[in-house]
C-alpha cells in the first residue's frame, strides 16, 4: 500500500492506526506488560507500562528481525527498568510520542506502519536517547544466547570437542 | 623454579609486558641465563580459563583503561574510547591473535628507497634487511610452529576458506592457501593440534595456537632466572644523573607503588602504552620524555590499512566453524603502483560470531538494511583486508592531560588520519574482496569499515640515524644504552603482513644482543 505523507488531518493511515492500535504488546495492569500473543510478560518496577511497551516497539523498529519474538526485545531493554534510568526513558519516549502526534497520530504505538515509525526514529537518530537505546541493543539483543540459534549461530564448541568432527568443512556447494 | 628477586636487585633485566615481544624476549633471556623480572599489568589466564563467548571474553581480556581518539579515521567516530583492541593479560594480544604469521617481503624493509617520496608520508628504510632477518625468521617460525614453514603441513580448509578459495580461483588469483599460521597442524610432542573450535580470538582452550602465556612464560619459569609479577602496572621508568635507566616504578596488585631496580629495562607494552610510558617518564633531565631527543616518541603511529568484506549467499556457509583466519590470498600484496597506490595488501579469511558481527558489520547501522544482513548470518562468508599504511608524523600517541587513568596518569590519545594511499588501497581491496564473493554467487556483499586497531605499530620507530627515530637496529634507544624497546612500536614501516612473526623474530634477535652486550659489560 502506498500512502502519501501528508500533514495532520484524518488520513486513511490515521484511521487505520486508530482502528488497530498496532502495538505488539499491551498493558495488562499497573506495572505489568505482556505481549499480544502472551508469549512474554514482564513486571516493571520503575518504568510506566505504556512507556515500556513503546520502548519494546522502538527496539524492534531499530533492529527488526521478523523471526525474533518480542520477548527478546523486551529482555534487551528490561535493564532500563531501574530508578536511575526510568526518568531518561520516560522523557525519551515522551519525545517519541510527541513526534508521532506531530505526524498526526495518537502515539508512536498507534502508528501502524513500521516505515512511518522509522521516519520518526530517523528524525531523532542523533539524539542521545536514540543512541543510548540503539547502542544498548547491540549487546542487549544480539548477546542473548537464546537469540543465537534463531540466526543459526552455534556458540561455544569446546564442550563438544570443537568442529573438527562436526562440519567445519561441510560446505558442498562451491 | 619460582625464583623471586629483591626489589633492590639491580642486576636484573626488567621486561615490561609479556605479549608477543616482551614474553618472547623474557623467555629467550632466561634461557640464556640472564636474570629477568617480567612486570605485566594483566593477570594470568590458563587455557581452561578462556571463555568461548565474544563479549564475556572481551571483558576478561581486553585493555579497557581510559584512552581517547582524534583524527578523521572512522574508528574515532565509531569507537571513540576504544582506539585499539588489545589485551591486558599475560601473553598480551597474542591471547586474542589469530596466528597469521608472515614474513615481510624483501622490498618492505626499504620502502623509502623503493616507493620513493610519497607526499605526506614519513617513510624510512629499516636499518636491517631481509637477509639479516632470515635466520631470525626461521627461529621464530620454529618457535611458533608456523604451518607451511619448515616441514609443517598446512591446516585443513574450513567452510569460510572453501568459499574464499573458490572465489579466488574464479578470479584467477594464484597464491591461495590456508595460510602460514602459528597453530599446530599435527600431533606432536609440543601439544594438541587445532580442534577447529573457531574461537581463536578468545584464547585457544587447547593451546594449539602459540601464545607466550603458555608457550614462553612457563618455560622461563622452569629456569632459575625468572620471576613473573602479574597485575604489576608500570607507571614510570627512573634514571640517574648519568642518564642511564635504573629501575621502574609500578603499582602492584593491591595498588601499592613499588620500585624495582634494574640493570636493563625493556619496554614491550604494545604501541600505545610503550610510547605513553616513555612520555609519562619525563624528568627535568628529559623534559620531553625518555629517549625522545628526536621528538619521534609516539609519532608515526601505524595500524595497517584494514577493512573487511562479508558476503551473504543463497546457501549456508557457517563460517564460524573452525579456525578464525586460516586462509589467505597473497596476490595483491605486491608493490604495483599501477593500481593507484604504493605497497600492497593481504586478503585473509575472517569470521566473527553473531555478537561481534552485530557490533562491527556496520557500526552505528540500524533498520532493515542492517538487520537483513544479520538475517543472512548463517549464509555469510568473510574476509579481512590488511595492507601497508603510510607512516605519518602527525599520526601519533600523545598524552591527554584532561583524562587521567586509574593511577592518575594522563591517558593516551590516539590520533590518526588516513593517508590518501590508505584510502586508495582500501577502495581497491573492497572491490577485489567483493568481486571474489560475487564470482561464487554472493547475493549481497558488505564493504565493512575498520575495527579498533589490532595491529598497533611504529610509535618508537627504528632508524639508522638517531634524528629520525627512537631505537637503533637492535631496538636499543638511541639516547639511553640500557633502555630497549621490544614490541611492535619499533616498526619503521608496517609492511602488508600481519606483524607478530616479525615482532617475535626481532625479540629473539634482541635477546641475543642484550645477552652479548651484558656479557661484554657494555650495558
Ligand atoms: C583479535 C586480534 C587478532 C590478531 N590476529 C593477528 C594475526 O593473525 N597475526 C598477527 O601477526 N597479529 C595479530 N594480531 C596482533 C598481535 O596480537 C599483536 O601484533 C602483538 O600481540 C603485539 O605484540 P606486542 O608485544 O607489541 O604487544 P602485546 O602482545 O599487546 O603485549 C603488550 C603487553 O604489555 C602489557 N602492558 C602494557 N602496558 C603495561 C604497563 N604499563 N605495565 C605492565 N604491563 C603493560 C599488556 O598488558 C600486554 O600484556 C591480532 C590482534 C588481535 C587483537
Ligand atoms: S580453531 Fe584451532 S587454534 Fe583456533 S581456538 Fe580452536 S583449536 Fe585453537
Amino acid at each position: 500500500m502506498i500512502e502519501t505523507k501528508g500533514p495532520k488531518g484524518l488520513t486513511r493511515r490515521e484511521l487505520l492506526s486508530r482502528a488497530t492500535a498496532a502495538s505488539a504488546s499491551f498493558v495488562v495492569g499497573a506495572g505489568f506488560v505482556a505481549g499480544r500473543d502472551a508469549a512474554w510478560a514482564t513486571e516493571l518496577t520503575a518504568i510506566k507500562p505504556e512507556t515500556f511497551a513503546t520502548l519494546v516497539q522502538m527496539a524492534r523498529d531499530i533492529y527488526p528481525h521478523d523471526h525474533v519474538g518480542d520477548k527478546y526485545y523486551a529482555a534487551a531493554v528490561k535493564g532500563y527498568d531501574t530508578d536511575d534510568d526510568a526518568g531518561t526513558i520516560e522523557l525519551g519516549i515522551n519525545d517519541l510520542n510527541a513526534a508521532a502526534r506531530n505526524a498526526g497520530y495518537d502515539s508512536y504505538l498507534a502508528m501502524g506502519w513500521e516505515r512511518d515509525r522509522v521516519d520518526i526514529l530517523r528524525g531523532m537518530e542523533n539524539s542521545p536517547f536514540f543512541q543510548q537505546i540503539r547502542g544498548g541493543l547491540v549487546t542487549g539483543l544480539y548477546n542473548q544466547k537464546e537469540v543465537w540459534p534463531l540466526f543459526g549461530y552455534e556458540g561455544e564448541s569446546f564442550t563438544k570437542g570443537g568442529y573438527i568432527n562436526r562440519g567445519f568443512d561441510d560446505v558442498d556447494w562451491v | 623454579m619460582a625464583t623471586t628477586f629483591d626489589l633492590n636487585d639491580d642486576s636484573v633485566v626488567v621486561v615490561i609486558g609479556t605479549g608477543a615481544g616482551g614474553g618472547t624476549l623474557a623467555n629467550e633471556l632466561a634461557q640464556k641465563g640472564v636474570k629477568v623480572v617480567s612486570l605485566e599489568a594483566g593477570g594470568y589466564h590458563e587455557p581452561q580459563d578462556f571463555i568461548q563467548d565474544e563479549w564475556a571474553s572481551f571483558g576478561q581480556l581486553a585493555w579497557l583503561d581510559a584512552r581517547t581518539t582524534s583524527g578523521d579515521w572512522r574508528v574515532s567516530r565509531d569507537f571513540s574510547g576504544l582506539p585499539a583492541w588489545i589485551v591486558k593479560s599475560v601473553g598480551g594480544s597474542t591471547v586474542h591473535w589469530a596466528g597469521a604469521s608472515l614474513r615481510f617481503q624483501e622490498h618492505e624493509w626499504k620502502t623509502r628507497t623503493v616507493y620513493g617520496n610519497v607526499p605526506g608520508a614519513s617513510l624510512l628504510d629499516w636499518p636491517i634487511d631481509a637477509a639479516e632477518m632470515d635466520p631470525w625468521y626461521t627461529k621464530a617460525e620454529d618457535k611458533l610452529h608456523v604451518t607451511r614453514t619448515g616441514d609443517r603441513p598446512g591446516l585443513p580448509g574450513n567452510n569460510n576458506f572453501k568459499v574464499f578459495e573458490a572465489g579466488a580461483q574464479a578470479l584467477g588469483y594464484q597464491d591461495v592457501h590456508t595460510g602460514r599460521m602459528a597453530i599446530k597442524s599435527q600431533e606432536g610432542p609440543d601439544g594438541t593440534p587445532c580442534q577447529q573450535m573457531g574461537f581463536c580470538f578468545q584464547g585457544c582452550k587447547v593451546a594449539a595456537k602459540w601464545s607466550p602465556s603458555y608457550d614462553e612464560i612457563p618455560k622461563a619459569l622452569d629456569t632459575d632466572n625468572y620471576e613473573l609479577r602479574t597485575q604489576a602496572h608500570v607507571l614510570k621508568i627512573e634514571h640517574d644523573d648519568s642518564g642511564k635507566v635504573t629501575g621502574v616504578l609500578y603499582a602492584d596488585k593491591d595498588g601499592n607503588q613499588q620500585l624495582q631496580k634494574a640493570r636493563v629495562v625493556a619496554v614491550a607494552g604494545n604501541s600505545i602504552e610503550s610510547p605513553r610510558l616513555l612520555l609519562n617518564s619525563a624528568s627535568s633531565m628529559f623534559p620531553d620524555g625518555l629517549a625522545n631527543s628526536s621528538g619521534q616518541v609516539g609519532r608515526n603511529y601505524m595500524r595497517h590499512m584494514t577493512a573487511s568484506v562479508y558476503a551473504v549467499f543463497d546457501k549456508p556457509v557457517r563460517m564460524w566453524r573452525g579456525t578464525t583466519m586460516a586462509g589467505i590470498i597473497t596476490d595483491e600484496s605486491r608493490h604495483d603502483p599501477s593500481r593507484g597506490f604504493v605497497g600492497g595488501y593481504e586478503m585473509e579469511t575472517l569470521s566473527l560470531g553473531l555478537p561481534f558481527m552485530a557490533a562491527f558489520l556496520n557500526p552505528g547501522g540500524w533498520g532493515r538494511d542492517f538487520t537483513a544482513a544479520l538475517d543472512g548470518y548463517e549464509n555469510m562468508a568473510g574476509m579481512w583486508l590488511v595492507g601497508e599504511d603510510m607512516p605519518q608524523e602527525t599520526n601519533r600517541v600523545s598524552l591527554n592531560t584532561d583524562v587521567l587513568d586509574q593511577y592518575g596518569l594522563p591517558a593516551p590519545n590516539v590520533h590518526f588520519d588516513d593517508h590518501p594511499n590508505d584510502i586508495a588501497m582500501r577502495e581497491h581491496a573492497w572491490q577485489q574482496g567483493q568481486a571474489i564473493y560475487n564470482a561464487v554467487g554472493a547475493t549481497r556483499t558488505f564493504p565493512t569499515p575498520p575495527y579498533p586497531s589490532t595491529h598497533n605499530l611504529g610509535t618508537n620507530r627504528m632508524s639508522e640515524n638517531p634524528r629520525d627515530g627512537v631505537v637503533n637496529k637492535w631496538g636499543q634507544t638511541h639516547d639511553i644504552p640500557n633502555l630497549f624497546v621490544s614490541d611492535g612500536s619499533q616498526f619503521t614501516t608496517g609492511a602488508a603482513e600481519n606483524p607478530t612473526l616479525t615482532i617475535v623474530a626481532l625479540a629473539i634477535r634482541q635477546a641475543d644482543h642484550i645477552a652479548r652486550e651484558m656479557a661484554a659489560q657494555n650495558i
